[in-house]
Formats: C-alpha cells, structure tokens, sequence
C-alpha cells in the first residue's frame, strides 16, 4: 500500500481585490480556491486540468508556499514518517522542508535569471540548503546536468544561449538538485514545441522512475495530461468538480464540464467526426459566481437544483470523485482509451 | 476532396519561390527559402510547423507588413474573382506603403493575429476600430458603417452589440476580442482571410467556439483562408490541404488525409508520432524528435532536418539541398528518400 505524501485539507485561498468601479469602497474579497481537498499518494502523478482563471496555478504555488493560503492545511509526510503542516510552519522551520518540494514553472524565458549562467543557476538550491564543498557542488551540478541532458560543456553561458527545451532542462535540473521527493510542474511544457515536449515529458518520466519522484503536474492540455497522470483532477472557478484515475476519468467521465471539456480537444485525425459539445459563454467571474453549481450557466443538463445546491464533492464510483448533483444518472462520453490511435507508418 | 493538381480553376492566390533573408550581426538569415503554394476559393490551407520555421514571415508577406529587414523575393500573384483591375497583379511588387496594396490588404486580403490582446489598440473603442476599416473601405457614411459594424458584431456571436460596440478592448474577454477581430476582418467580405495561429492564446473551450464560427463563416462567405498554426489537432479539423514547414522550407505539401494517413518526410511522422493524443495508449512513451531546429544563419546547401533525422543518408542529405519530389499528383515532399521513385517514374 502506498503511502500519501501530501494531505491537502479544506484549502482555501482569497485575494482582496478592489472594485474597479468604485474609488474609496473597501476591497472585497474573492475567492480563488474554495475547499480544495485531496490526498496525493508517493510516486503517482496527479494532473489539475481546467481553464485559465479556475485556480491550478494558485493551487500549485500555495502547495510550494509561494503564496500563503488563506486557511486549511497542507499536511507533508515526511521520509522519516513525520508529519508537518506545511502552512503553519515559520521561516525557520520551513527549511528543512523546501529541499523537498520543488517547482518547475511554466515560462523557460522568464523563470531563469538572465545575470546567473547555469552552472549557478542549478548549483543555487544545493548551496542554499546544504553545506558541501566546491567540489561538491561541482561534481553534483555535473551529475544532474548529464542526467537531463544538458552539455556538461556549456554550464558556464547564460540562459539567452540556449533554446526554450534546452531552458527547461535547465529548469528541471534547478528542481532536481536538491533530489525532492515532490515536484509541482505548472505547465512544464505549454510553453515548447510539439517536438520538443515531447522530449521533455520523457524525460519527466524517466526521471521519475529513477528517483522516485512525486508530480503535481498543472497543465491545461488535456492530451498531455491522458499521457503522463495516473490521477487526474478537474478544476472549475476554484473547486475540483472531478477527481479520478486516469483511465476512469477519461473513460467515463461523470460531470458534464470534464465532458465538455474532452469534446472540445481537437483530434489529429481527419477522419474522425465526432459531435462537439461547445459551451456556450465563457468563464464566470471569480468575484460573482453564479449560484448553485457554478457551472449551471453553461451545463447543457441544468435542472433548478443546479442553479440552487452547491454539490458537493462525493465518491461517485471507485475512486471516483464528482461534484454533480446528477453524477450517477447522466450517461456522459468520454474518450476510451485507443479509439483515437493513428496508424503511422 | 479537390487539391492543388486536381484543380481546374484559377488559385485566388499563388506564391511561387517566396525567400526572405534578413541581415543578421552573425550572418544572412534564411528565414523562408523558396516556398510555393496555392489558396483556392472556399478552402483552407493549413500551414503548420514549429516556431521560427518561418510560417507567420511567409503569411505576413502576403500583405506586405513584414519589417523592413526583409528581403523578400519570389512572386505572390493574385487573381481577384471581383475585380478584374486586381487581377494577376504580383503583391510583392507594390510598395509596402503605397495606394494599390492598400486598397487590397484589409478589403480583399485580410488577417486575424494571434494575440488579440495586443491586436486592437488600447485607446479606441472596439467599435470604432471596426469602423475603421468599413470606413477605410467601403463607405464614407458614419451612420452605414455602423450599422455593418453591428451587424458583423452579431454575426461572430457577441450579444448585446449595441453596448458592446462602445467598450475598449480591455472590456473584453479574449475569446470576445478574437471574436470582435474575427469580425473585422471579415467586415469588408475579404476573398482571402489569413489566420495567424487564431485559437493560440484562448482556453480549449473558447478554442472549440471560435474555430467552429470561422468554419460556419466560411460557409457563408465562401472565403478561402489561410490557417497558420502549429497544433495538428485544428490542422486535422480546418484544413482541405496541409504544408508542413521545417526552418523555411515547405518540406511536404498534401489533402488533409494524406498528411494524416500517408505522411513521407521523417519530420512529418516525427511530429505526428511525437504528439500525445486523446486516447492514446499511456504506458507508451513518445516518440520524441531529437535535438532542436538550428538557426537558419549562413547554411550551407543541405537538408535542414539532416542532424534530427533518423533515416539520414550521409554524403547525400548533407551534400546538397533536397528536390521536391511529386509522390503524386496532389502530394509533394522534399526528401531524398523518395528520389529513387522520381528517377522511376521518368524512365
């Protein structure tokens, strides 16, 4: 039985954001995580999909605490089984921790310092964290370098000399130095070419296989998310709407935003038609969400219940977790696994 | 399904050995090296690479708002169904600043950008913008202007226009202001619309609505349009014909359905295995290209994908420029694997 490394507990985050209309009225708060609860087992691979605005990238960060999280708690087990919430601790004592949990970040162009060259940029977590020798260091830097297959050779030219692969490479090898146990990836590769993504998702993985590593891996492109996840989480406007295994998830999906969603993928494959679900409108705002479901102004299966209820997140299958009042009736399509496979000779 | 051979009519537009070189510190930069196409009425050509292999130069040429450290040469003929005073007339002959091309770009041949956000300028309304170009074009009269403006504000989906048609860009949501640019563009019921990689900066949900509104558009309009982007999944939805781009060359060139179920240059199946796709079996790992795309400065005569490509020939990849090579009437590739086939079918 494995066990989970991370426990997150009721989440929440808010921003205090003044109305643009009104001058000298207080700021309101809006709420951008609402209640975010899941568990995140050693090795797998939890994907968070949804749309731009629906909060993955604030999960992300306040999993890192790069932003502090208004309340709940994020509880982190420990490899000498200790378990810490990763919120509450100060300064100090968040130290001996942050080796643990690394970030990757979406833009290769604007997470590396343009003033460091490589060799320091990676060689800097292992500095801030550990007391070792110069040759330590050295023989360490080169160690990752080569595993992420970056040229021993140019370590000591600045980022601008290298291509946005090679970039996130040098990302990648920032966040492995420190050997993590958990590395939250917020679109890692949305920003690279079809070929070079997939270079980089390979070696992701191989990566993982080597180490042992844990990935919450934040990405909106939900191809990419079937290849790489073993658990997948959907997030819409700050709440997870559906939580499953991949296979489940994509097989059978129970809420019609995952639904709609999948359908909206354009397929590589001319030949295949297939009915699309366009969702009318776009996504709500976060400072006034709609009632009930905050996703009944574009739910094709709306009832009155909808508009009303908040439903709540609840097991609707093995594993399978859904924040649909009707999750169990609806007959949804999902993508199985293998209808799409292309021949390619 | 019609195609560049299997054409009887007139292309619209053709674009016959285009090359832009630009002046770099370290060297000429051959950013597009001989591309040839054909837009046909009614069909879309989708032109699909990776960044910088010189698909949004090629497209942006066609109406002359490339920056000045171009050199453009070749030809761009363009055969106006409507007026007969356009016709045959080569684009890259006029004066990027001058009257003809003016009368032409926005009216006759229009574009929508990828970036909508940075598109509409910030300081007038999105409704004044449009009129712009209908009052550019088409009508001197402030109250008929309008009236179109609303009318193709309505046509792209925007509701409540009349409120709509005073807000600034910043009022917009991305999707919207493609919409609204979508809705410009076509306001003077161009004959070719270009789609600088439209769908880029918006959510897949949004994506799904915007593409499914330029096909219905081109339904009615009967507009031919040229869709530049690198995603694969629009390529397989959109397009008629497909030209697959690799560091300025057009390195093969088919129907939709060839593309997908025939390809022949390395490069295309590299990308077409390289992409994880919905359904696909998740324990396997992707076939990823190697390396990355090399700067196209002072290149000697060689195949450009000759250091990433796994059925290189060495002494002859290397030693000279591949040939296009007619698989068949309507498909083309540039690789020398299929050299051998050519000799065959000329004896």
């Amino acid at each position: 039985m494995t066990k989970p490394i991370l426990e997150v507990l009721k989440l929440n985050k808010s921003f205090q954001v003044k109305s643009d209309k009104a001058l000298f009225k207080k700021p309101k708060p809006v709420h951008i995580l609402n209640d975010i609860s899941f568990e995140l087992l050693e090795g797998e691979t939890l994907s968070i999909v949804g749309e731009s605005g629906c909060g993955k990238t604030t999960l992300g960060r306040c999993i890192v605490r790069g932003v502090n999280a208004s309340s709940g708690s994020v509880v982190y087990h420990a490899e000498d089984e200790k378990a810490v919430d990763y919120l509450k601790l100060d300064r100090k004592g968040i130290k001996a921790y942050r080796k643990d949990i690394q970030m990757i970040f979406q833009d290769p162009y604007s997470s590396l310092s343009p003033r460091m060259n490589v060799f320091d940029i990676i060689a800097e977590p292992l500095i801030a964290n550990f007391k070792l020798s110069k040759d330590e260091v050295e023989a360490k830097v080169t160690e990752i370098a080569e595993k992420t297959g970056l040229n021993v050779g140019y370590l000591k030219r600045y980022p601008h000399a290298f291509s946005g692969g090679q970039r996130q490479r040098i990302a990648i090898a920032r966040a492995l130095i420190t050997q993590p146990r958990l590395i939250v990836c917020d679109e890692a590769v949305s920003a690279l070419d079809v070929s070079i993504q997939a270079q980089i998702i390979n070696l992701l993985k191989d990566l993982q296989e080597q180490y042992k590593i844990t990935y919450i891996f934040i990405s909106h492109d939900l191809s990419i998310v079937q290849n790489i996840s073993d658990r997948v989480a959907v997030m819409h406007l700050g709440r997870i709407v559906e939580l499953a295994s991949t296979e489940s998830l994509f097989g059978h999906p129970q809420h019609p935003y995952t639904e709609a969603l999948m359908s909206a993928v354009p397929q590589p494959n001319p030949e295949f038609k297939k009915e699309r679900i366009i969702l009318e409108g776009e996504v709500p705002n976060p400072a006034n969400p709609p009632s009930g479901c905050h996703f009944h102004p574009r739910c094709a299966y709306k009832t009155e219940k909808c508009i009303q209820e908040v439903p709540e997140l609840r097991e609707v299958g093995y594993n399978h977790f859904a924040a649909c009042h009707y999750a169990e009736k609806l007959q949804l399509r999902g993508v199985p696994i293998e209808s799409a496979e292309l021949q390619v000779n | 399904m019609a195609t560049q051979a299997a054409h009887k009519e007139q292309p619209l537009l053709s674009v016959q050995d285009l090359k832009i070189k630009i002046q770099m510190e370290s060297g000429i930069m051959n950013a597009v090296d001989g591309v040839d196409f054909n837009i046909y009425k009614g069909k879309t050509l989708g032109l699909v690479g990776e960044s910088g292999c010189g698909k949004s130069l090629t497209s942006r040429s066609i109406i002359s708002i490339n920056p000045k450290e171009c050199e453009t040469s070749g030809t761009i003929t363009y055969n106006s169904e409507s007026e007969s005073a356009l016709n045959g007339l080569n684009l890259l002959s006029l004066k990027p600043t001058g009257k003809q091309i003016r009368s032409i770009r926005g009216r006759k041949i229009s574009m929508i950008f990828q970036e909508p956000m940075t598109a509409f300028s910030p300081m007038y309304t999105i409704g004044n913008q449009i009129m712009e170009a209908i009052r550019t074009h088409q009508t001197k009269d402030k109250k008929e202007a309008k009236r179109i403006a609303l009318e193709m504000l309505s046509k792209v989906g925007i509701s409540d226009q009349a409120k709509r048609f005073d807000q600034y860009p910043h009022e917009f949501s991305g999707g919207m202001r493609q919409r609204a640019m979508i809705s410009m563009a076509l306001s003077c019921n161009p004959e070719i619309l270009i789609a600088d990689e439209p769908t880029t900066a918006l959510d897949v949900t949004i994506q799904a609505q915007v593409l499914e509104l330029m096909k219905s558009l081109q339904a009615e309009f009967g507009m031919a349009i040229l869709l530049v982007t690198h995603d694969l999944g629009i390529i397989a939805e959109m397009c008629d014909e497909v030209a697959v781009m690799y560091l300025g060359k057009i390195v093969e060139q088919a129907p939709v359905k060839e593309i997908f179920n025939n390809p022949k240059h390395p490069y295309t199946k590299g990308l077409l295995r390289s992409m994880p796709r919905l359904g696909g079996n998740k324990s396997k790992r992707l076939d990823s290209i190697e390396g990355s795309v090399p700067m196209p400065i002072n290149m000697p005569p060689m195949c450009g994908f000759y250091d990433r490509c796994k059925d290189r020939i060495e002494g002859v990849c290397n030693a000279q420029s591949a040939p296009k090579i007619t698989i068949s009437d309507e498909h083309t590739v540039r690789c020398f694997l299929y050299a051998d086939q050519r000799e065959g079918e000329v004896q």
